[in-house]
């Protein structure tokens, strides 16, 4: 069973937001960003822009009709300037215009002037300062002060990983249309609808019923498009409220690159504790957090890594704090795994670290502290069902973990100028909104009189197969075939008051309410068909649009039942609420039970290393994965693939830079790199282990969007372990990405060994 | 005005020469399949197919390339190809389609159509299909989704199809089978109806082309390509101020980078990408081989003078950019760029090449390629001097030639340092050296006291080791995006040590490293 949108993309027939058709009347909008990361906004001129040809008009801070307001989680970040610029690319005005390029033209004739303030661009810079997004965080199990007396060995370290660029191959937009009742009706490239929705509202000074969001789908999220489709959204909508035209603004690559956030830098500062048998005593670990400029999901980010400080391991003595750093970057996001990685890759440094000291392989480390069945979180939640175990020695024995460490030592004793490298990596991830509030949606389900059936739900489809797997649900359910289904755009008219589409849980809300729908539809129309057809309730069924008694075939098939239904007046549409049962958390304790379940894996990763070059390729990435019961292996594996090659490419060769004065260096698609198809591993291999599910997952089929991401991170350690092989002196720092230049100065700490010139020579435009 | 065939559409626009394709094609023509990812070639999202009419006037060669790159004025004559011009009637699926359908390579979608139209044209060339070849034709398409593996499979399923395309009347067979609509069979008709001047030029210089393209695969295994647009991509600024006086472009695959939206409003543009006279790669009496300003980077491949030459070629280029960008972009185009990490500069540099330039007058003159390049951006050449013309004395039997290229991600990126060396050794002796590295100073290098220094040594690793020295103090990087300084002359120490080791492997690694 394939997805049904496929058939639409290689044809080129997908509609995505820059593809709809232009309304006539339509105004381009473009976006004035600060030229500076931090100061005063003293003067804007914008007479010579309103001037040019084809401009319409110019909106600033002050043509807002209600609040200039969009921050989510902490109201600190303006849609357009007003007093203060905090970050590089922030939004100052909005130019619309006849055309596009008139509309990019005009912008180059805008005048601002800015009285700089100091600009900080580091987290830990930031937290000397106290600037904080909100106040920190600590996550506790145990007493680890207490506990470092008792361990046999302590390590500490210090381990940072880079931002990752979402790269969505559609960039950010939205398209506006004024509504005759004074409201404003639009088409968003958004993941999170009623967001857009809330916001717009709020920005408008309108109720949310005047503001209808339109999503048909992404063209990739990934998390950038969570909150911050959000400004593009309300912008638009502010130009068509304003001006009663159409506006659409759709960002250019390096627009979209420079003005929105990407996934967080982390610094951070571990300390890890064990007993004489290796195990685990006591791990203590404080994350400094580069949130950006504005709170954005920062503190929601912050809080998942916390909740994933100790990925797959059992530690008795925790305490994880976090600290979300204020600095004049665009305000950082979410990014597939919301803070988990970032927390994930600290404790598996920490492990390497104790490892390298300790002179054994870090899987032995690894293997003895892997989480059992009962164990705590240090949010007290038990891992039940716990397959961490189950996953690591399915990989080892499928993979042969033994037999490629053995011809790993070979090839390294036979190679002078190359190595390979090796690594596990475990992953347990948790599967809800750890804000419990969020696990809610609804399914609207129309069965028309005809048979054919619609269903709207709260889910945007962004190439994860959503969709799909609604309309799976809806065909088992009802009993009939997937071509009668068609999911409609998400509408936050037809469904409201949805979460994001994100945290994993978009096909086990959405699916699971769709479910419930269905059920209903599906109960009622058989106890029309036990009147109708005096047939006896108890065993019957619809199975291949038949309806069948006790299992036998009837008179009456799926098109006449629902047509005789419908002439009795029978109602065929149907709105379930589906709400996660047994969800809580305290935020005030950081105590609860946030997840509905978790997700368990282990990946096996081989890397060869050009001791020469310092470039490397990656062999071999061998994954046996806790599925569940999937109902979809084809989407499936797609997000487990897709996902893990993702995040070898943020541990590899995707660099976010930017320099001092919080400008983008990494900042198009030839300075900031993502994996090619040379680039995913050569080998890609993926087990399907052999586990219940959960019934909290949707048809027993547990969550695939972001725990693969973190498989990725072997790829990290596997090329540490390879520069190790070459040069096993190297006090190497934690410091991810592994880039060919972070490869080969590791290889070679005395660097070219020569003079370097007296005279630096200045080149115009640089190099 | 510009006339072509776009899918099965006679096309006349008078349109600016040097916008956009992409933008035709979606804003004028409303054909929507064709996304924008990047304008800057480094997706694919973009991606069509352009077929040259052979100059039999019987067949049409189909090449990939990225349209948000191709000035209109490239499409003149040629048949454009859309995704909405593959597509069968009805909602059946070409097998190129189905193999990505079944195989759950596409996931959002967006860039699909790219690998759809990339592998399309894979399926039309005369490359042998390999599971590599294949693989190659998607080499400029990025999916950030990345089910490469998805496609990987659906690449091989296709390979398994294409096997059976029989080696003639390949497109009666392609046709037959659904990959295109039965109208291609009638597009060499009408593109010879549609430039029937053009044809007769190129009659007239039919020995040139013949020694240039065998056949313009699209993807095979082995491609070329130049590029180096954007190491100073940081810098738009910078260069925004010069203005074009005599605007020529070639393949566009830099300048519609930096300056599309200027080089749309320019008048006067003049497009010399299919100039016939400006193709071609032949050897003369005199042991120089020489080369068209325009010949592309997948025309320097598919010679078979070139890669008898330099038999690694191949090897090279693959880390040229990509399909696509190979198709489009030409050996002068990445000279006259001046981009200091152009890679196809960089080789010619240690071949030894010349240029020829030609002035609005009509006078020649030859210049040493070290010598065109006077400071960051800064060429000696006259405003109204074009290339028409490069040359380079052929490597003899026994010399040997390298190219090393390395950057963040090996394909489709920009180097962090290149470096291209030829040596003559006789008895152990280097005879003669010639030396080039890029991204380690504002112009592309051609370290000329690391040549001479070489020149008369024994080839030992003491002399390598001695080289390094010497070439430290020629070179001056400096740090940014793609590395900092002290990385690159620590890269550039490593690349003199892998050429050397490439040459003679027997070298004492242990006193080098």
């Amino acid at each position: 069973m394939n997805h049904l949108d496929p058939q639409r993309h290689v044809r080129g027939e997908s509609q995505y937001l820059d593809d709809v058709p232009v309304q006539q009347g339509t105004l381009y909008a473009a976006v004035f960003e600060s030229p500076l990361a931090h100061g005063v906004l003293r003067s804007l001129d914008f007479s010579a822009a309103l001037a040019a040809p084809g401009v319409a008009r110019v909106l600033t801070a002050a043509d807002i009709p209600g609040e200039n307001q969009i921050g989510g989680i902490v109201p600190d970040e303006p849609l357009l300037a007003e007093g203060h610029v905090h970050f590089r690319g922030q939004p100052v005005a909005l130019v619309l215009a006849r055309t596009e390029a008139q509309a990019h033209a005009a912008l180059k004739l805008i005048k601002v002037e800015i009285d700089p303030l100091p600009i900080i661009t580091d987290p830990r810079v930031a937290a000397a300062q106290g600037e904080f997004i909100v106040p920190p965080r600590t996550f506790k199990l145990g007493d680890s002060a207490a506990a470092w007396a008792s361990c046999a060995h302590v390590f500490e370290g210090v381990a940072e990983n880079g931002g990752q660029e979402h790269l969505y191959i559609e960039t950010q937009g939205a398209y506006a249309f004024p509504t005759e009742m004074g409201g404003v009706r639009m088409i968003s490239s958004t993941q999170g609808p009623t967001a857009v929705q809330r916001h717009t509202a709020h920005v408008l000074g309108l109720g949310m019923h005047q503001v209808e969001v339109d999503v048909t789908r992404l063209g990739g999220g990934f998390g950038g498009k969570e909150d911050q489709a959000t400004p593009w959204g309300a912008l638009a909508a502010l130009g068509a409220f304003l001006t009663k035209k159409p506006v659409k603004l759709v960002l250019d690559r390096m627009a979209d690159m420079r003005m929105t956030g990407k996934r967080h830098p982390y610094s951070s500062d571990f300390r890890i504790g064990f007993d004489a048998d290796l195990k685990i005593v006591a791990y203590e670990v404080e994350f400094y957090q580069n949130a950006g400029a504005a709170a954005d999901l920062s503190p929601a980010v912050m809080e998942r890594t916390l909740f994933h400080a100790t990925n797959a391991y059992f530690v008795p003595n925790v305490t994880a704090t976090a600290y979300s750093c204020r600095t004049n970057l665009p305000p950082n996001t979410a990014f597939r795994g919301f803070g988990g990685p970032q927390g994930m890759f600290v404790i598996e440094s920490a492990l390497a670290k104790a490892a390298e000291e300790l002179g054994v392989p870090t899987y032995e480390l690894q293997r003895r502290n892997l989480l059992r069945e009962g164990d705590l979180f240090s949010y007290r939640q038990a891992a039940e069902g716990c397959h961490a175990e189950q996953a690591w020695d399915t990989a080892a024995s499928d993979f042969d973990l033994a037999g490629i460490r053995a011809e790993i030592a070979q090839f390294n004793q036979q190679n002078k100028l190359k190595k390979k490298g090796f690594a596990v990596m475990p992953i347990c991830f948790g599967i809800s909104f750890t804000k419990t509030p969020m696990n809610q949606t609804r399914a609207l389900v129309h069965i028309y009189s005809d048979g054919s059936v619609g269903i709207s739900t709260g889910a945007v489809e962004m190439g994860q197969g959503v969709n799909t797997k609604i309309a799976q649900v809806a065909a088992r359910t009802l009993g009939i075939s997937i071509n009668r289904i068609k999911i409609e755009t998400t509408n936050t008219t037809r469904v409201a008051n949805t979460s994001p589409s994100a945290a994993s849980a978009t096909a086990d809300l959405n699916g699971k309410a769709t479910e419930m729908a269905c059920r209903a539809l599906r109960e009622r129309l058989l106890r029309h068909a036990e009147v109708e057809y005096t047939l006896n309730y108890e065993g019957l069924e619809i199975r291949d649009e038949e309806v069948l008694a006790a299992g036998i075939r009837t008179e009456t098939t799926w098109d006449k039942l629902v047509s005789s239904a419908f002439w009795k007046r029978i109602a065929l549409t149907e709105n379930a609420h589906y709400a996660t049962p047994d969800l809580h958390f305290d935020a005030t304790v950081n105590q609860g039970h946030p997840f509905a379940y978790h997700v368990y894996g282990t990946a096996l990763t081989t890397v060869t290393v050009d001791c020469l070059r310092g470039t490397y390729t990656v062999d071999a990435l061998q994954i046996a994965h806790d599925f569940g019961q999937s109902f979809n292996e084809v989407i499936d594996r797609g997000q487990i693939e897709g996902g893990a090659v993702q995040g070898i490419g943020w541990m590899t060769m995707e660099e976010v830079a930017y320099n001092e004065e919080g400008r983008l260096l990494s900042n198009s698609l030839n300075s900031y790199k993502i994996p090619d198809i040379y680039a995913a591993p050569k080998v890609l291999d993926v087990h399907f282990l052999d586990t219940p599910g959960h019934p909290k997952a949707i048809l027993r089929s547990k969550a695939v969007g972001e725990p693969p991401l973190m498989y990725g991170i072997g790829t990290y350690f596997a090329l540490r372990d390879a520069v190790r092989a070459f040069q096993g002196h190297t006090a190497l720092p934690f410091s991810a990405p592994m880039t060919p230049e972070k490869v080969l100065v590791s290889l070679y700490p005395e660097g070219a060994m020569v003079k370097k010139p007296d005279v630096t020579i200045s080149v115009a435009g640089g190099l | 005005m510009i006339e072509f065939l776009l899918n099965d559409q006679s096309i006349r626009t008078s349109e600016a020469p040097a916008s956009a394709l992409l933008d035709f094609v979606r804003c004028h023509e409303q054909l929507k399949g064709t996304k924008i990812g990047c304008r800057e070639g480094d997706c694919g999202a973009c991606t069509v197919l352009v077929g040259e009419l052979a100059p039999d006037g019987q067949t049409v060669s189909y090449q990939s390339m990225t349209s948000c790159l191709t000035p209109l004025g490239n499409a003149h004559g040629k048949h454009i190809v859309t995704v909405e011009g593959i597509n069968a009637a009805g909602s059946q699926l070409t097998p190129v389609q189905k193999a990505i359908v079944d195989e759950g390579g596409s996931q959002c979608g967006f860039c699909t159509v790219g690998f759809v139209m990339s592998l399309t044209g894979h399926s039309l060339s005369s490359t042998p299909v390999t599971e590599k070849s294949t693989i190659a034709a998607i080499d400029g398409n990025i999916c950030r989704c990345t089910g490469y593996k998805s496609l990987e499979r659906a690449a091989a399923r296709l390979t398994a199809e294409l096997e059976q395309r029989p080696a003639e009347n390949a497109l009666a067979w392609l046709s037959e089978k659904q990959f295109v609509p039965g109208y291609f069979a009638e597009v060499p008709a009408k593109l010879a109806k549609l430039r029937p001047t053009e044809t007769n030029a190129s009659n007239a210089s039919a020995e040139a082309l013949a020694a240039s393209a065998t056949a313009h695969a699209n993807g095979g295994s082995v491609s070329t390509s130049p590029n180096g647009h954007a190491q100073n991509q940081n810098d738009h600024g910078h260069e925004g101020n010069r203005p074009f006086t005599h605007a020529l472009v070639g393949g566009g695959t830099d300048l519609l980078v930096q300056r599309l939206e200027e080089l749309r409003e320019q008048p006067g543009v003049r497009l010399i990408f299919d100039q016939p006279g400006r193709r071609g790669i032949r050897r003369e009496t005199t042991g120089r081989v020489v080369l068209g300003a325009a010949t592309t980077a997948s025309q320097l491949l598919d010679s078979e003078l070139m890669r008898g030459l330099m038999p690694r070629l191949p090897q090279y280029l693959k880390l040229v950019s990509s399909t696509p960008i190979r198709n489009m972009g030409t050996v002068a185009g990445n000279f006259i760029n001046g981009s200091p990490i152009g890679d196809l500069t960089i080789m010619f540099l240690a071949l030894g090449a010349s240029i020829t330039l030609l002035d609005a007058a009509g006078a020649t003159r030859e210049l040493a390629l070290p010598d065109l390049y006077l400071g960051y951006k800064k060429l000696a050449k006259a405003a109204d001097e074009q290339v028409i013309e490069i040359s380079f004395p052929a490597p003899l039997a026994g010399d040997f030639f390298h190219f090393e290229k390395v950057s963040k991600r090996t394909h489709l990126d920009i180097a962090s340092v290149n470096s291209a060396a030829w040596l003559r050794v006789e008895n152990g002796i280097i005879q003669a050296a010639r030396v080039s590295a890029g991204g380690v100073g504002p112009v592309p290098l051609y370290l000329a006291r690391t040549s001479e220094f070489l020149q008369g040594r024994e080839l030992t690793a003491e002399t390598v080791t001695a080289a390094n020295e010497v070439m430290q103090s020629e070179i001056s990087p400096i740090s940014d995006v793609r590395g900092t300084s002290e990385y690159k002359r620590l890269l550039l120490r490593q690349l003199l040590w892998a050429h050397f080791l490439e040459f003679a492997p027997e070298l004492a690694v242990d006193e080098l490293i």
